[in-house]
């Protein structure tokens, strides 16, 4: 059986150039980056120039990027920073977007209980913020803006610069999640006008376990983790060496990539799209135009999304959905509800998300195998009977 | 999450899926709010369960523990399918994840509004109590 892996939002193979690059530092280069002798020091100068060479395709200073663990703890780390800058003003309100990841949004959730107020814009129904809400929003106590660069559900993709420069305009601190968005689109902090941004290495073909809190100078980064002097004394502890020399190469070859994966990725995309929407009473969740090049998310009326993603995983298709069932609690994907689905269609969501690796080959077999499997769990179901026989939900 | 061989393969293969025309009693429960509706039919000869069929719409756990309960029912008297308990559905599936329990207890709420509606349609009258639910589950608040 044919197996084929789409999904790339949620974690994505190693390259071999990548893991290649990070050989030598489990082996050879082991020291210790803070240690004064020979093998210290090789580490020091891998990590250094890890950080000049994601700097520059960021658009950013090497003293401007933080190496963590990843993009939630990137997400925590700005949140709680940039409130402690807004505290010692008196700013407790924060504006999000209701779409938010949950690195984002259960922090905000246990914020609101400490006694901040957040505004959580809304998307509309592609899955897209408006500036005019923004502004609106944005009021004399408000400490930290925070939205995502790209939706991981449902791919839309935000008016980043335009929202950076209103918060610019306004002097309030603008954080954006960009762990879909970096590899995939052309991130630059500057042109973005970004003050803080997250990043893990894991979504474009990096290694698990690393990512990087970008903080502008002139933004004071309150320490996270106590204890040394590694990340300029903001975060103690021994450097993932071979875990951030690989993002380094994942981020450099992403970048060189950029337009052809970008392009391989939206035929492949357009097609499945254009082919699966053939099955009746299915729909493509988010912006047509502007999301992530191998971002897919549909959902099908009358059936249920676990029961379609164990599905295709019995014909070999790994995939995803945003689907309740998945998540353990019996509401569908917030993300599914904010752009306006009724829960009874967003129960029925599937996520396919591309990268280089995949194929034509392998989008033709998505196309014969998913509406075999929507017409078998269809046929099982009441709910899809009462459609049928022309009633509503 | 991981859910047991059998729980795979009563969701792969089904048994007793489908409609079934002459029914004796129909039960349907759940709504598709919550992402579960179960819909059982009884066929009912001389007080015995001699066949039973579902529809299901939701996921895995939600197919299999019907395709189970409907398993568990056929051959049985009415009394003792109306016995029937999310536990037992459980057991025979070799368990569920904690966050699936509740479609156990539907397909064992899908079975008792089925013999409901069987004595309804024959006007057997019987103790209400008979119907309570065995478990606890919010599919129960909701409507």
């Amino acid at each position: 059986m044919q197996k084929i892996y789409v999904d790339n939002a949620a974690t994505t193979a190693i390259s071999p150039e990548v893991l290649d690059s990070m050989l030598p530092f489990l082996q050879e280069v082991y020291g210790n980056p803070s240690s004064m002798h020979s093998f210290g020091q090789a580490a020091a100068a891998a990590l250094e120039k890890a950080r000049a060479d994601i700097a520059d395709i960021l658009g950013a200073q090497p003293k401007e990027i933080y190496f963590t663990s990843g993009g939630s703890e990137s997400d925590n780390w700005a949140i709680n920073a940039a409130l402690a800058l807004g505290e010692k003003k008196g700013k407790k309100h924060i504006v999000s977007s209701k779409i938010e990841h949950h690195a984002v949004l259960h922090v905000l959730e246990r914020l609101e209980k400490e006694g901040y107020e957040v505004t959580y814009l809304d998307v509309y129904e592609n899955g897209i913020v408006r500036l005019e809400d923004l502004e609106k929003a944005l009021r004399d106590d408000t400490a930290l803006v925070t939205i995502m660069y790209a939706n991981n559900e449902i791919g839309s993709i935000q008016p980043i610069a335009e929202i950076g420069a209103l918060c610019r305009k306004k002097g309030v601190i603008f954080h954006t999640d960009a762990v879909q968005a970096v590899g995939h689109l052309p991130v630059n902090v500057k042109d973005d006008n970004i003050d803080m941004l997250s990043l893990s290495a894991h979504k474009f073909h990096g290694p698990k376990g690393v990512g990087i809190l970008f903080c502008r100078t002139g933004i004071a980064l309150r320490g996270l983790i106590i204890g040394g002097a590694q990340e300029r004394s903001r975060r103690a502890g021994t450097e993932n060496v071979a875990g951030i020399v690989g993002m380094a190469t994942a981020l450099k070859r992403a970048n060189e990539n950029l337009e052809k994966n970008s392009a391989a990725l939206t035929a492949m995309k357009d097609k499945l799209i254009a082919e699966v929407l053939k099955i009746p009473r299915s729909r493509l969740n988010g912006d047509k135009e502007k999301r992530l090049p191998g971002n897919i998310s549909f959902c099908f009326e009358g059936i249920e999304g676990e029961a379609l993603l164990l599905s295709l995983d019995m014909v070999g298709i790994a995939a995803s959905s945003g689907s309740a069932c998945t998540s353990g609690s019996l509401d569908p994907s917030h993300v599914l509800l904010a752009i306006g689905l009724p829960h009874e269609i967003a129960h029925g969501s599937l996520r396919i998300s591309l990268s280089e690796y995949n194929t034509l080959d392998e989008m033709d077999y998505i196309i014969e195998q998913l509406p075999i499997i929507v017409q078998r769990l269809r046929n099982m179901s009441p709910v899809w009977e009462k459609i049928e026989a022309g009633g509503n939900l | 999450m991981a859910y047991s061989e059998k729980v795979m393969d009563h969701f792969a293969n089904p048994r007793n899926v489908g409609k079934m025309d002459d029914a004796d009693g129909v039960g349907e429960v759940g709504n598709a709010k919550c992402g579960d509706i179960m819909k059982v039919y009884l066929k009912i000869k001389d007080d015995i369960v001699v066949d039973a069929k579902f529809n299901t719409f939701g996921c895995a756990s939600a197919i299999a523990t019907s395709s189970m309960a409907t398993e568990l029912i056929i051959g049985k008297s009415v009394q003792d399918a109306l016995k029937l308990s999310n536990k037992a559905v459980i057991e025979a599936l070799d368990g569920l994840p904690p966050s699936k329990v509740h479609c156990s207890v539907l397909a064992e709420e899908a079975v008792k509004a089925a013999v409901a509606d069987y004595y309804e349609k024959n006007g057997i009258e019987t103790d209400s109590e008979l119907f309570k639910c065995s478990g606890c589950c919010s599919s129960c608040d909701k409507s």
